[in-house]
């Protein structure tokens, strides 16, 4: 693994995106910092974190979208493949290098906070935690990103759809008021988003067998969930919506609250992405 | 060193590799040979643990590549058909990943990184971008990377493709060093190649094992020389009327005729070829005419090759049986 996250960093700090994501990154909290923090003098730097949020709708892809794909295009999939290491080992020493870039601005972020301490009152541990969250956040859609990366290997493909994810994510509570909140919307809905899960776990693992019975199972419960009580349907799809929306969960920080719900649903989804990552690389191999 | 048990892998409909077995020892040189898409590279990747099996087993040095990859990979180099090489990157750099992710720290790491490109003649190379290398030291590069970590069998698929004459000969004269020290698979489908460089041949086409020896046994097992080349110092009406009293001729065919020679291609179709000869020669004798040529003529592996590749061929039992 080790081998893989120093070759990941050294070719990440070799190639111009990555400066292009620090440099990004570093424009947009900068340009908050300097309209709240500066000209309007409001001492709370969790909100330019907050409003910087949008930020990683092009960021994240920018990072993520050569990792897997650009192994594919070179064909350098094979030589790890080869190698006497795991794809497990592969995917973290690729995720962690991951990490380190994008730590790497977050570090000249942290001491933002400290510079307007020197010039007002500012509330560090709201300022701090706020930070970690958006770290987790991060790490987070990074996740993602890397697993949409090895479903291809066309770079603009994978940062298109990354592009996509994020955006789709980030406005999914404003979308959650318009979608429909009867609890017949919302079975159906959940219908079509159990077909679409079979389908990706056929297409992830090549088991047929695992996808329709995961599928019809998920639709069975459904199904006999909604003929028992459809009222706990009501309202089903805005709330899955919220609840799925890695964004709203920063936001909770934002506003002073250290939720460890979020810290471990971070987690969670940080894990599943790599699992479904190492599931596609694996893949590769059943074909 | 390699065995290869019941291997079989499927695309899909499609069948790449059919229950394909064999055993490679140690300390050869192996052709692995095939027209495309007889199943080569899938065969290749499958023991080295880039692909997966349908069904059947590989052992390498005694490990199962599914079971235990770790240990079975550090035993195997691999060069895939298109040298897996990061352009951006230089050699130096590129076979330092290489080498610390097969394991090797610190000294023995730069030892070996050295030792290798110096083996493969790229140490002039080392600092330059990989994208500004000419073809030839890309796969010397690749052959390079896998020979870290000391690997005991290194596996070449089609190291010698897209390159130039004068490359060719490197690189097998490369294969011919490495086979000293090294047991060396490598796939092509150029007769000569194999030919000129293996110690062994595996043939194999439509995904399955059609013949595994030497290249001087699998001429002499599967083509028996059937012509003769023959030249006299006689007019050809007269060869053709001493030809005529022997045996097991099957047609004589007029090749050249100048200063008193003929030269002519007999058609055999008994299976003794010598018998024949010594006949030709005793019906030559006794009419007191000078023979300057009487030679059997040895069919080439080409041509075994395409009687192997062929799919119209019907099987042969003597192929079942060479068949290892």
């Amino acid at each position: 693994m080790t081998a893989v996250f120093r070759h990941e960093l050294r070719g990440n700090f070799h190639s111009l995106t990555t400066y292009l994501f620090g440099g990004c990154l570093l424009a947009f909290i900068g340009l908050w910092a300097m309209m709240y923090n500066l000209q309007a003098a409001v001492s709370n730097f969790e909100f330019v974190l907050a409003n910087s949020c949008l930020a990683f709708v092009v960021i994240v892809p920018i990072l993520t979208m050569r990792t897997v794909a650009e192994e594919r295009r070179q064909r350098t999939d094979q030589l790890l493949y080869s190698l006497p290491i795991t794809t497990v080992q592969v995917v973290l020493g690729k995720y962690l290098a991951l990490l380190a870039v994008y730590a790497v601005p977050l570090c000249v972020i942290a001491i933002y906070p400290l510079i307007f301490a020197q010039f007002g009152e500012v509330y560090l541990p709201t300022s701090y935690g706020s930070l970690f969250a958006f770290f987790l956040l991060g790490c987070a859609l990074l996740a993602a990103g890397m697993f949409l990366s090895s479903l291809t290997e066309n770079q603009g493909f994978a940062a298109g759809i990354s592009i996509a994810a994020i955006l789709l994510n980030y406005y999914s509570v404003s979308l959650s008021e318009y979608v429909s909140s009867t609890s017949l919307g919302s079975a159906v809905t959940l219908y079509v988003l159990i077909i679409l899960l079979g389908l990706l776990i056929k297409y992830v693992t090549r088991n047929e067998n695992l996808a329709w019975g995961i599928g019809f199972v998920l639709l069975a419960i459904t199904l006999i969930a909604y003929w028992l009580n459809s009222a706990a349907f009501e309202g089903l799809l805005p709330r899955i919506m919220t609840q799925l929306s890695l964004f709203e969960r920063f936001y909770v920080f934002v506003n002073g609250v250290f939720d460890w719900t979020a810290v471990v649903y971070y987690a969670s989804v940080i894990a599943f992405f790599l699992f479904l990552t190492v599931q596609s690389m694996e893949k590769r191999r059943y074909n | 060193m390699i065995e290869i048990e019941h291997l079989t892998k499927r695309y899909g409909a499609v069948t790449a590799v059919s229950d394909l077995s064999l055993t490679i020892d140690s300390g050869q040189i192996y052709g692995f040979l095939g027209p495309n898409g007889a199943g080569k590279s899938t065969t290749m990747n499958i023991m080295t643990g880039c692909l997966s099996a349908t069904a059947g087993k590989v052992h390498i040095g005694g490990y199962d590549i599914f079971e235990e990859p770790r240990q079975a990979k550090k035993l195997i180099g691999y060069l895939p058909e298109q040298p897996p090489l990061y352009l951006n990157e230089s050699p130096r750099e590129y076979l330092r990943f290489v080498g610390e992710a097969k394991g090797l720290r610190g000294e023995a790491l730069g030892v070996q990184m050295d030792a290798v490109m110096e083996q493969t003649g790229i140490t002039a190379m080392a600092n330059r971008r990989i994208a500004a290398l000419s073809k030839g030291y890309r796969q010397r590069l690749g052959i390079a990377q896998a020979l870290l970590g000391d690997p005991q069998v290194v596996v070449l698929d089609e190291p010698t493709v897209g390159l130039d004459p004068i490359q060719i000969i490197e690189i097998r004269d490369l294969i011919r060093d490495l086979g000293r020290s090294h047991t060396v698979i490598f796939s092509s489908h150029i007769l000569s190649e194999v030919q000129t460089v293996c110690d062994q041949i595996i043939m194999i086409a439509h995904g399955k094992l059609a013949a595994f020896d030497t290249p001087e046994n699998l001429e002499r097992k599967l083509l028996t020389p059937s012509e003769i080349a023959l030249t006299a110092l006689a007019e050809p009406g007269q060869v053709e009327r001493l030809l005529s009293a022997v045996p097991d001729i099957s047609g004589v065919e007029l090749r050249g005729e100048e200063d008193g020679r003929t030269a002519v291609l007999v058609h055999v179709s008994g299976q003794d070829i010598d018998l024949v000869c010594k006949d030709i020669f005793l019906a030559f004798a006794g009419a007191n005419t000078v023979l300057l040529e009487l030679t059997p003529k040895k069919a080439s592996l080409e041509e075994v090759f395409l009687e192997l590749s062929d799919p119209a061929a019907p099987e042969e039992t003597e192929r079942e049986e060479d068949a290892r």
